[in-house]
């Protein structure tokens, strides 16, 4: 196994006297080893630090959680996020019966109905598929709460997330199984306890719905439906069915429980709003937010914007709880159908006041207050609540959610 | 001389570079899916009724399986608990929203929405219950105890008689209160608040 080296070649040291060299030191308890957790040290520059090892782990110091809403879902920390893209485990959950455990190996998706051919694929065949990788955000349609002051961006709205998905487009599948012409409904079907169901429109979403199989460059988290889920760009969370293991083409909607009884929008004209599938323009600030306290001078207000309605042509703030607005600046390149951060320069004089934001797409929509979802709505609306939201700020520089602005 | 045949040469070697390139509108990716394989799996009910099986069952004989399989988290009389309610057709003039509920209201607490006051297919109830329900044993009801169960339910909420026997026929035929009441997305961006 050895092998006698040639003399006159130990000028440099080689990989295997290297690690012969840490390893020995390591079990002398000179060096760490790969595994062991160091303690923040005033001086780091005097000990090496611990060796490469096979899965990273976060600072220490860092400790991102999202909170949980038993038994159905958890938020993602808004407010502990920079950028646009959220951690595949800090990626918000709504499940309808738990998650779903899938082996891999013994997946199959079935695609049936007003098709030529019906097909079942195994995992390896829908990666064999041509690729494609979306950055989008995914948002549960009831995300909003907002009745208490001691309420933070995650408590607002942490059901909103942001990946990059990869997978194969819908399209591509339904070229495969031969989809008829006359097909203009499909039912995605999960595998979880809920069986969860929902009834798509093919021409809706065709352009770029796709089967997802990775989340931020790896596999998908079981959370997010393992190890395929339907993915709909700038469509509610709940039509973007997990573990995905049926979908049948038809002409007409199924009419499930989820776009009946649930999903839908009770209006103020006794109608009742079916298949409100697109998430309209929304943002909000998350820093300052509750429970920061600022101090007088220099605060840059942050946040992120979106719409599934295309992108976020601009964001608006007011720092004098509504009365003027000025433009955020967006950070680049703005996507559509995907979170969008904001910044805004602002000194604060140190006065009470209220900090507010609102999105405006490239529709033309301008996220509205809550008072003008209700006139339009009613009361009884539980769904698609994308109201303007602010933060007051105390004399003290205490943040605080601005529950009048919201309140109905 | 040799002009002539340079050019179609050249434009058959670019068209080949082309279809090389370009992949084949199928694949021959997946296998084919037998009847048996998509019979185990097509669970779903659509409002015409295609999809239900064959079975049949009236409230007299759901009262008995939902006070063993569902009350405990839908109350005994489906008034609800630690899930939904179930039974309400309160207010009888309208369903839970709108102008008229507003009137009927006058300063009453809100009535809960329910199968109905706002479900608007009956068939959605059997889809419903025997995919996902009961919690404890999800996809374990028969399909006699699912016509029993979806009969207990219409008919607690005064949409058929307990005896009527529900089927593959009848069910689809039973029209929902709030049937009528249900409009497609008309949000579409823009200005407008909707």
């Amino acid at each position: 196994m050895r092998k006698t080296r040639p003399a006159g070649h130990r000028d440099g040291l080689t990989r295997r006297a290297l690690l012969r060299t840490t390893l020995g030191a390591a079990a002398l308890g000179v060096m760490p080893d790969a595994t062991q957790a160091q303690e923040p040290s005033p001086d780091t520059t005097k000990r090496w630090g611990r060796l490469p090892n096979a899965l990273g782990a976060r600072s220490p110091a860092e400790n991102p959680r999202r909170t949980l809403n038993p038994p159905t879902s958890s938020r993602t920390p808004l407010q502990d996020l920079h950028g646009t893209l959220t951690p595949s485990d800090l990626h918000y959950e709504r499940h309808h019966s738990g998650l779903a455990v899938v082996d891999p190996r013994a997946y199959r998706l079935l695609v049936h109905g007003m098709v030529d051919r019906p097909l079942t694929f195994t995992l390896d065949d829908i990666k064999r598929f041509p690729a494609a990788t979306r950055t989008c955000f995914l948002e549960c349609s009831g995300n909003f709460f907002g009745t208490r002051e001691e309420t933070t961006p995650q408590d607002v709205c942490g059901l909103t997330s942001q990946t990059e998905w990869t997978g194969v487009m819908l399209s591509t599948i339904f070229t495969e199984v031969g989809a008829h012409a006359g097909a203009t409904w499909f039912l995605a079907e999960g595998q979880d306890a809920a069986v969860m169901t929902r009834s798509i429109p093919i021409k809706e979403v065709l352009g770029d719905a796709m089967l997802a199989y990775a989340q931020n460059g790896e596999a998908l988290r079981p959370e997010q439906g393992y190890p395929v889920r339907l993915l709909l760009p700038g469509i509610e969370g709940n039509a973007c069915v997990k573990w995905l293991r049926r979908i049948e083409l038809s002409d007409q909607p199924f009419m499930t429980r989820e776009e009946t009884s649930k999903y839908t929008d009770p209006l103020a004209d006794g109608t009742a709003r079916q298949f409100s599938l697109v998430m309209d323009a929304r943002s909000v600030i998350t820093s300052p937010a509750y429970p920061q306290a600022i101090e007088k001078g220099f605060v840059e207000i942050r946040g992120i914007a979106w719409s599934g309605r295309g992108v976020v042509r601009r964001v608006e703030i007011s720092t004098d709880g509504g009365r003027t607005w000025k433009a955020a600046t967006l950070q680049q390149p703005v996507l559509p159908k995907a979170h969008t951060r904001f910044r805004y320069a602002w000194q604060w004089d140190g006065r009470p006041t209220e900090i507010v934001s609102r999105a405006v797409d490239e529709t033309g929509y301008v996220q509205p207050e809550m008072s003008a979802l209700r006139s339009a709505r009613g009361r009884r609306t539980r769904y698609h609540l994308n109201p303007v939201t602010g933060w007051t700020i105390a004399a003290d520089g205490r943040v605080r959610f601005a529950v009048e602005r919201v309140r109905v | 001389m040799s002009r002539p045949l340079i050019v179609p040469a050249a434009f058959f070697l670019a068209a080949a570079l082309v279809m090389a390139q370009t992949p084949p509108k199928r694949l021959g990716i997946g296998l084919p899916a037998t009847q048996e394989q998509i019979a185990a799996l097509d669970i779903d009910v659509r409002p015409d009724g295609t999809g239900l099986p064959s079975g049949s069952g009236s409230a007299r004989e759901g009262a008995g399986i939902y006070a063993q399989k569902c009350a405990a988290c839908h109350g005994a009389a489906g008034e609800g608990g630690t899930a939904d309610p179930l039974v309400g057709a309160e207010p009888s003039e309208a369903p839970p929203f709108g102008p008229d509920y507003e009137r009927w209201r006058n300063g009453r607490p809100d009535v809960p929405f329910t199968i109905g006051n706002y479900w608007p297919y009956a068939t959605t109830v059997f889809d419903y219950v025997r995919r996902a329900m009961p919690a404890s044993a999800p996809g374990s009801l028969t399909a006699d105890e699912t016509y029993a169960l979806t009969a207990w339910l219409l008919a607690r909420n005064g949409i058929i008689a307990d005896t009527d026997a529900l089927n593959a026929e009848t069910l689809p035929r039973v029209r929902m209160p709030a049937r009528a009441r249900f409009v497609r997305d008309n949000r579409k961006g823009g200005t407008e608040v909707k």
